[in-house]
């Protein structure tokens, strides 16, 4: 019953937040919205019984994704209500579409029945003695060791990246050219006055 | 225990909300990209049902490989949009015709 309850509390806040982020005219108002859909969809995943996917999506997403969307937004200064124009233009059509999509999916959603082969033909099922965590940690550092391994790899490319393609050179900046100072000598830098008095330093 | 098609239910709207932001915020680089982050969150809801309505923990590990390419995926796509805001001074879509492609 509480289970139950709370499937609908979250289910319709995830569509309601989901909905709220495509349509809110300011785009810090969607990133927020967009967190809230992420914390929603954490806990449906938590009643469906995946407690480390939850906490991954929470931390990733929202300790992340949506942190940098943040950044950006905050960080470009973009003129939204030009970005708009053509909003209510595409309402008729765009809903159209939306709901003969909706609909597609969920009769396909309710015609679909697990067959008793399909239920065979498990690859890893899941013990009730061993917690969500341990079993995914024992699945994935052995069977998709590698596959884990690449998703790494695929991590380290979008970093560097992303590191490759907003890096600037600045004109104006100070930076310290390593090759210069090193290559410098004490008889270029330093000069022995021998000053007479009553003269200024000639320099 | 819910069933396995009231998530499917749910991950369906979400599925098209994604694409209907995607639709109605054309020229808005950033919404797009949100709408792209609904979509794949709706997949992973999707992969974690039926991880757990079959009882096979491999859906799970497939979520977890498309949480890391989304991660990715929204990474590189502002760092495309910062420079391209650098150089332009507007992330309108519509304008995204230099390469003459």
């Amino acid at each position: 019953m509480i289970q139950t309850l709370a499937f609908y509390l979250f289910a319709t806040i995830v569509v309601a937040s989901a909905a709220l982020t495509i349509t809110s005219r300011n785009p810090v108002h969607s990133v927020l919205w967009l967190i809230l859909a992420f914390f929603n969809a954490a806990g449906l995943m938590v009643l469906a019984g995946a407690e480390f996917i939850a906490m991954l999506l929470v931390i990733v997403y929202v300790g992340a994704v949506a942190v940098l969307f943040l950044f950006v937004v905050m960080m470009l200064d973009i003129d939204f209500t030009e970005l708009r124009a053509g909003f209510v233009r595409y309402l008729p059509a765009g809903l159209a579409l939306a709901v003969l999509l909706a609909v597609e999916l969920i009769v396909g959603a309710y015609a679909w029945t697990a067959a008793r082969i399909d239920l065979a033909k498990r690859i890893a099922p899941t013990d009730v003695t061993v917690p969500n965590i341990e079993a995914i940690g024992r699945l994935l550092y052995s069977r998709y060791l590698y596959v884990f391994e690449g998703v790494g790899l695929v991590l380290l490319v979008a970093m560097i990246g992303a590191i490759v393609l907003t890096q600037r050179k600045r004109a104006d900046a100070k930076a310290q050219n390593i090759n210069r100072q090193i290559n410098r000598r004490a008889k270029d830098a330093i000069r022995n006055v021998n000053q007479p008095i009553g003269q200024g330093v000639e320099l | 225990m819910i069933g396995l098609t009231h998530y499917l239910v749910v991950a369906a709207i979400l599925f098209t909300l994604g694409v209907l932001g995607i639709f109605l915020n054309r020229k808005n680089l950033i919404v797009i990209l949100m709408s792209i982050e609904l979509i794949l969150l709706a997949v992973n809801i999707n992969f974690v049902a039926f991880s757990a309505q079959l009882g096979d923990l491999v859906g799970q590990i497939f979520a977890m490989f498309v949480l890391a390419v989304a991660a990715g995926e929204s990474a590189i796509g502002l760092a495309i949009m910062v420079i391209y805001f650098r150089g332009r001074g507007s992330i309108a879509v519509d304008d995204v015709n230099r390469m003459k492609g």
